[in-house]
């Protein structure tokens, strides 16, 4: 097994004291990020990143992930303890997670949703494991037309698969497309609708849109509800976590059908919310006593946990192996990647052997560590949220603003961090998807220049698109997710014609 | 308005999604036309800068043609709520803070500018004493200073307060 040599060969790579200090750090920074309301997983990511730019790749990469992974299992705690989501795939926790803390088992279900998500975050690199190095090598065999092609499948199923209206999810990717272009042009070195500014030279930086979109968007968000924090308290001792550890052998299935439903939606860009939702729904379906759902069932805590971690870790694998990010905190790891001059995908795996393993092997050791932290800190945790949001408020924004100052060291950034907040605010609020328009503004460029390199090679005939048996049948899946939305339409057309004539 | 009689007084969501749906029109007329400036054909080494922009432009102008044109004509029927005006009176309370916020970065630094933004928020919403308040923010502004001067060395914008003290 060539894997497990090169896994041994990451684990040396990760294992160096410096990388476990780094891994701790970046766990509670993570979990700090998961428990507070307007600091997210994305944005989280993209205020530390300027950060990690002196540290050598290997190291900066494991810190970075490891705060993704803190995020994850950080969003459980407010939701259990506080029934409020810390984060938008937390939410499906809240339904059985705070009613079993109202009824004095919080220790319990934070047992469980700890465990699970490191259950699931566990299958989800297994899989990264034994399938990234198989989809890398596949992927060497891809022209610009295949990647254009995969790139805009995975931009159809937005479309396809967003519970969003088709139209406003269309309109926000497109949004990011033409924000991507701005600047100057990558293959001819012209300008780009810079209207003579010399700010726009280079572009808007994505960076910057994650920090407005998801950190001030989500700040102006919370504060309509007016906060005020009323939650319970929990210690976690050692006899609780074993009872509970027992106890889940039984909930083995729900397990299965969580990772499963998770690491599909995480491969596909389907992302950790929708994963949740999904999960969750699938368990009641499936459970004995469907009446306990939303009552404090811990099945309830189970399902959408698993499956959010199983798709928040399972979203690297396309992230790493085509360089196509499955959420928007991928899209952020991407971005850094990138900074770093380490082009994500299939040649990755051949030129940074060394690197890409190392960031699997931390991808165990991450969530080994984050379960134990998160597991010993978790009343230190609920502590932060007593502290009034008078405090937390005002130092999140000024955290926003040197996280959107130091990209570039330029104020113009931390003025467009404001144009994104109010963009990010007003999407939210009228139903339009932010994750397409993160992922437009990464991948436009290089969607780009995949299809102008096509045109070339075809003469500027789409014909090419459907040249090879592979690149024809990437396009017919993309074209059938991008068409999906129709269908419902046309079906209610059809069946109104037909009551008509028989009217 | 004509949702004056109702007792919670709430803006209605057809405004802003019009609104935002024009912006966008906006934004797609901007990139179609610096599309046709740096050209949308072929020049002989290949596709000109303007040929991906401009199909991404018009797929916008659409969209967001449909999306106006949709909610126009919906416009009677569509009594969703974007939301009560107490709440965007709090929204906008947080708002102008943050834009003054960004514009004292400019004159102050980040450091004054952020003692004074924290100050005004304890005072202001939290009700906090003058002691407490001006402790919090300092200390605050003491430790990212020590994380991002110090520790990261990433130097962050200062203003004549540091000058004189001579940071």
């Amino acid at each position: 097994m060539e894997e497990l040599s090169n896994l041994i060969q990451g684990f040396g790579v990760a294992l160096t004291l410096p990388n476990l200090g780094y891994m701790i750090i970046g766990i509670t920074l993570g979990v700090l990020i998961g428990v507070l309301p307007g600091l997210g997983g994305a944005n989280g990511v993209a205020i530390l990143l300027p950060l990690t730019f002196s540290m050598n790749p290997t190291s900066a990469i494991i810190m970075l992930s490891c705060i993704y992974w803190g995020a994850l299992f950080g969003g459980a705690i407010t939701s259990i303890l506080f029934n409020i989501p810390g984060e938008p795939w937390s939410v499906a926790t809240t339904f059985d997670g705070y009613p079993m803390a109202q009824q004095g088992r919080a220790a319990q279900a934070l047992t469980t949703a700890f465990t699970s998500s490191f259950v699931g975050a566990l299958f989800a690199v297994l899989l990264i494991t034994f399938l990234a190095p198989l989809l890398a090598k596949f992927a060497l065999n891809f022209g610009p037309a295949e990647m254009f092609a995969v790139q805009f499948l995975t931009f159809c199923s937005f479309v396809g698969m967003s519970k969003e209206p088709p139209l406003k999810t269309l309109a926000a990717m497109l949004l990011g497309f033409a924000l991507a272009a701005v600047g100057m042009d990558t293959v001819t070195g012209q300008l780009r609708m810079t209207y003579g500014s010399a700010v726009l030279l280079k572009g808007f930086d994505f960076l910057i849109a994650v920090i407005g979109l998801f950190g001030i968007g989500e700040i102006l968000l919370t504060m309509e509800e007016g906060l005020a924090f009323k939650g319970k308290s929990a210690k976690i001792n050692p006899k609780v976590v074993w009872q509970t550890w027992a106890q889940l052998f039984k909930y083995w299935k729900t397990f299965l059908r969580a990772t499963a439903v998770g690491c599909w939606m995480g491969i596909t860009p389907g992302g950790a919310t929708p994963a949740s939702f999904m999960s969750y729904g699938m368990a009641r379906r499936f459970s004995k006593n469907p009446e306990g759902f939303g009552k404090g069932e811990i099945e309830g805590v189970i399902a959408p946990e698993t499956a959010a971690h199983a798709a928040g870790t399972s979203a690297l694998l396309p992230m790493l192996t085509l360089g196509i990010p499955g959420s928007p905190t991928a899209a952020v790891l991407l971005g850094g990647l990138m900074i770093w001059g380490l082009q994500p995908g299939p040649m990755l795996f051949v030129e940074h052997k060394e690197f890409v393993w190392g960031l699997i092997a931390s991808m165990y050791l991450g969530n080994i560590v984050g379960l134990l932290v998160v597991l010993t800190t978790v009343p230190w945790w609920a502590a932060i949220l007593r502290i009034p949001f008078a405090v937390i408020a005002p130092v999140i924004i000024v955290v926003c603003a040197i996280g959107a100052y130091t990209v570039h060291s330029a104020m113009f950034d931390v003025v467009m961090m404001l144009v994104f907040g109010v963009f990010g605010y007003l999407f939210k609020k009228l139903k339009y998807p932010l994750a397409p328009l993160v992922l437009a503004l990464v991948l436009g460029d290089m969607a780009e220049t995949n299809f102008r390199q096509s045109m070339l090679s075809s003469q500027g005939s789409l014909s090419i698109f459907w040249s090879g048996p592979l690149v024809s049948v990437i396009m017919a899946l993309a074209l059938v997710l991008l068409l999906w939305p129709l269908v419902p339409l046309l079906r209610q057309r059809l069946s109104g014609d037909r009551q008509a004539v028989r009217a | 308005m004509a949702d004056d009689d109702q007792p919670k007084r709430e803006q209605l969501a057809r405004g802003p999604e019009v609104l935002l749906a024009a912006v966008l029109l906006l934004l797609a007329a901007l990139v179609i036309v610096d599309s046709l400036r740096v050209g949308i054909g072929w020049a002989s080494d290949g596709p000109r800068a303007g040929y991906f922009p401009f199909y991404i432009g018009i797929g916008l102008a659409g969209t967001a043609t449909a999306l106006l044109l949709g909610q126009l004509r919906r416009w009677r029927q569509d009594l969703r709520v974007f939301a009560e005006h107490g709440q965007l009176a709090s929204v906008w309370m947080v708002f102008w803070p943050m834009v003054a916020h960004v514009g004292l970065i400019w004159l102050l630094g980040i450091y004054v500018s952020s003692v004074l933004l924290i100050l005004y928020f304890m005072r202001r919403h939290g009700h906090f004493s003058w002691l407490a308040s001006a402790f919090t923010s300092l200390a605050v502004m003491a430790c990212i200073f020590g994380v991002f001067e110090l520790w990261f060395m990433v130097p962050l914008p200062k203003g004549p307060v540091e000058a004189l003290v001579g940071l």
